[in-house]
């Protein structure tokens, strides 16, 4: 098998698509957490500022989902087929929301009418709402394996079986997360009074936060299974969760402060420790079958071939620098406190 | 109905109401940098005034576009997981590309160029249009490549057999350049660079009928008849070329879209018909010969027909391929047409005076969209009984695991948000051609 760095390619591949779902969750969790805390802002004004807080980034946000479901498409396509078929309901309901949201971005403010922006404001927080949930609860499906039987194929539930106890308790931890992550954000790019407001909020959304990762931490040690093994092997990866802890004890204390940058730090820290700690304690597999580990996913069984990987990562290596360099053009063009103008939303 | 049948009728159903948006996207995008050069090179308002109207009407398709586009996606995964496994491999890096290349330079520039008009300079701006436009030229290519592979596999070799069969990548730059790929993402880029113009000659035709924004609407119109009138023309070659890679990687489908059934004789060239698959007959006006002559360029040369395959190895549907391919030919010499006599009436000066014309005009905006639509209907169900030609069959493809009642579930709400989408994206066009190019504190600038 082809390395690079002595790394074999599925698993630089692996890292690949651990970054851009990192990338995704950090960029469209303050997108989704902004929207999730859309009912809660009381004033028409309010809710159109903080939609055009959002305005010129999302779309670019957005890119790192399509390259993140894109990288999982070309790197282990039996693991993009595989859980993509088997999580249809839930997958469908996702991507619906994602339209009614894009909907809701472009024509809330496009006319005056009282109930056409409320009916707006109503699909907006909903589906950011339930976006952020169903994330959650895909990754907590993830985590407790699938019904996989030889050849990939899934012999699970087919409808509500995705909404079991510790997929939803998972969904209200990322709703949260992001929340906070969407809430600091928001602190970021108002003044006055609707900045009075959301920080308040934001004290609401850390306590929803840390009650929740709480019980998920408490409800993943007691009963998913084996959780623990890969850290009793390898001891030095206690740090991911460490780091985890202390970013979560940081984000409180840098609020109080007034310190939102570095507050969004760390929250952003959290969901990549969190991320790492999921992908470390899977590694190597991507889905594990909960009928027998032979049929689990992995990422050999599922990878392209070495030929594939080795023009992907040639692309990325040639596209993530031009990628990062448009983003940092981007966030720096629309720096600073919201001013609507005569092309805002 | 089976659940190969739902999957399909959902994906033609997602995929052909994506595509009335990405194709305006690329063709008013097109037309849209035209104006801002112009306006960056001659400093006159007018095209300033232009670019921002079209800019905006930009972003809702772009945005639509965006929102539709994510669901093909993942599409691939729920619906048809059997077919993303065999693909995955090669589609892998077209997919990354797309993805890198393509939709992140779009999708970070859109901001700039919808929100910055105060935040960067003139000349960031214009950069930022080229930065989008280019983008979604190379959306277009990946897709396309993708889509080109499907229909003329290269540069691959099949692994494994039976449920693990796959196939793997070989070489890079001829599963990019296969068969297929370059007259086809010309022929596509075309059709997007048609359905953009006819917008904007339709809705500046609506204003030059009612009287309003006159001096501007005159500007608009000839940037967009010029890109038309080239464009309808060079879309012909690009299809005379496209065909001919038909007839000869794809018997079967060119057989089909001239109803040719004969095994090896000279084929007929149809204007219109009608194909009986019973009788193997076709009823309408041909021209004897006139397929052999356009591929062969002699009237005698035999020509494959669908009775040269096995049963099982034809498209299914030979006539609506037959009428798809044949309105979309149609379509095309009227656009020829009519965009030439426009053409030479602008050269002879007294373009804007036949009001017939203009007319003609406001409502041709529907004719590139049915085009391209149809076209791809041939090229997708002419392709067929195979998902990718010669390997795999549609059959075969779709995910095993998925029921007929999800797929009901799914292609329900599809509907449902789609026609809501539809909707607006109709009420949001209508509303911002009839508020017109000129915000309300700038009418004064408006003469006539």
């Amino acid at each position: 098998m082809e390395t690079f760095l002595g790394i074999d390619y599925p698993t630089l591949w692996y890292l690949v698509v651990g970054l851009l779902f990192s990338g995704y969750a950090i960029l469209e969790g303050f997108d989704y957490g902004a929207g999730a805390w859309h009912l809660f802002l009381r004033k028409d004004l309010s809710r159109r500022i903080a939609i055009n807080a959002i305005g010129p980034l999302w779309d670019a946000n957005q890119v790192w989902l399509i390259i993140g479901g894109g990288s999982l498409f070309a790197g282990f396509p039996v693991m993009y087929a595989t859980m993509l078929s088997a999580m249809y309901i839930p997958f469908m309901i996702f991507l619906m929301l994602l339209v009614l949201r894009s909907a809701a971005i472009k024509f809330r403010s496009a006319e005056e009418m009282l109930w056409w922006r409320k009916t707006w404001d109503i699909i907006y927080f909903s589906s950011n709402t339930l976006i952020a949930f169903l994330l959650g609860v895909v990754l907590g499906n993830v985590l407790q394996g699938f019904e996989i039987h030889e050849n990939f194929t899934y012999k699970g539930g087919i409808f509500f079986s995705f909404l079991n106890p510790y997929a939803v308790i998972v969904g209200f931890t990322t709703l949260s997360i992001f929340m906070t992550q969407g809430a600091i954000f928001l602190l970021l790019k108002t003044e006055g009074r609707l900045y009075a407001r959301l920080s308040f909020l934001l004290k609401k959304g850390m306590i929803f936060f840390i009650v929740s990762f709480a019980v998920t931490s408490l409800y993943t040690l007691v009963f998913i299974h084996g959780v623990t093994d890969k850290f009793k092997e390898q001891p030095v990866f206690f740090i991911l969760p460490l780091l985890a802890f202390l970013a979560v004890a940081n984000v409180p204390r840098l609020v109080s402060k007034k310190k939102y940058a570095f507050a969004m730090v760390f929250s952003s820290l959290i969901m990549a420790f969190l991320l790492m700690l999921v992908a470390f304690q899977l590694y190597p597999v991507l889905l594990p079958s909960t009928i027998d580990p032979k049929f689990s996913v992995t990422i050999y069984n599922a990878a392209s071939s070495q030929k594939s990987l080795g023009i992907m990562l040639t692309i990325v290596v040639i596209g993530a620098p031009l990628l990062t360099a448009y983003f940092l053009f981007l966030y720096k063009t629309f720096h600073g406190k919201v001013k609507l103008d005569d092309t805002s939303y | 109905m089976d659940v190969e049948i739902l999957a399909r009728i959902q994906f033609a159903f997602t995929v052909a109401f994506h595509y009335i948006y990405p194709p305006l996207s690329i063709g008013i995008g097109l037309i849209m940098v035209i104006m801002e050069g112009l306006y960056l090179k001659t400093g006159k308002k007018e095209y300033e005034v232009l670019t921002r109207f079209w800019l905006k009407i930009f972003a809702i398709t772009f945005g639509i576009g965006v929102a539709t586009g994510i669901i093909m996606e993942f599409e691939f995964g729920t619906n048809w997981a059997v077919y993303s496994r065999y693909v995955g491999d090669i589609f892998g890096s077209a997919l990354a590309a797309e993805g890198l290349f393509a939709f992140g330079l779009e999708s970070t520039f859109l901001g700039i160029l919808i929100f910055g008009w105060n935040r960067v300079s003139p000349k960031v701006h214009f950069i930022s249009a080229i930065g989008v436009f280019l983008g979604s030229m190379f959306s277009a290519i990946w897709i396309v490549v993708a889509n080109s592979w499907q229909q003329t596999p290269a540069g691959y070799h099949i692994v494994g057999e039976g449920f693990n069969a796959r196939a793997e990548v070989t070489d890079f730059w001829a599963m990019v350049f296969n068969p297929s790929s370059v007259d086809r993402i010309i022929h596509v880029w075309q059709g997007a660079f048609l359905a953009g113009a006819f917008l904007v000659l339709s809705v500046h035709a609506y204003y030059l009928l009612k009287g309003k924004y006159i001096e501007i609407s005159k500007k608009a119109f000839k940037i967009a008849l010029l890109v038309a009138t080239i464009v309808s023309f060079t879309q012909l070659i690009s299809g005379h070329s496209s065909a001919d890679g038909v007839a000869e990687n794809q018997p079967a489908k060119l057989a089909a879209m001239e109803g040719h059934y004969d095994k090896s004789a000279p084929a007929d060239l149809y204007l219109f018909g009608w194909v009986d698959n019973e009788s193997q007959k076709v009823t309408g006006l041909s021209i004897p010969g006139g397929l052999s002559f356009l591929v062969h360029q002699n009237f005698d040369a035999p020509i494959t027909g669908l009775n040269a395959f096995p049963k099982e190895d034809r498209p299914g549907q030979i006539n609506a391929v037959f009428q798809f391919y044949h309105i979309m030919i149609f379509i095309g010499l009227f656009l020829i047409a009519l965009t030439f006599y426009a053409s030479f009436l602008w050269w002879r000066g007294i373009l804007f005076e036949k009001k017939w014309l203009l007319k003609i005009f406001a409502f041709s905006v529907i004719l590139p969209q049915i085009a391209n639509q149809v076209g791809w209907f041939t090229a997708e169900m002419g392709r067929q009984p195979w998902i990718v030609y010669g390997h795999l069959r549609t059959s075969e493809g779709f995910s095993q695991e998925v029921t007929a009642n999800q797929i009901v579930f799914s292609l329900v709400l599809f509907t449902v948000v789609y026609a809501l989408l539809l909707l607006l994206f109709l009420y949001s066009l209508n509303k911002k051609i009839k508020h017109g190019p000129y915000d309300e504190a700038e009418h004064q600038y408006e003469i006539i």
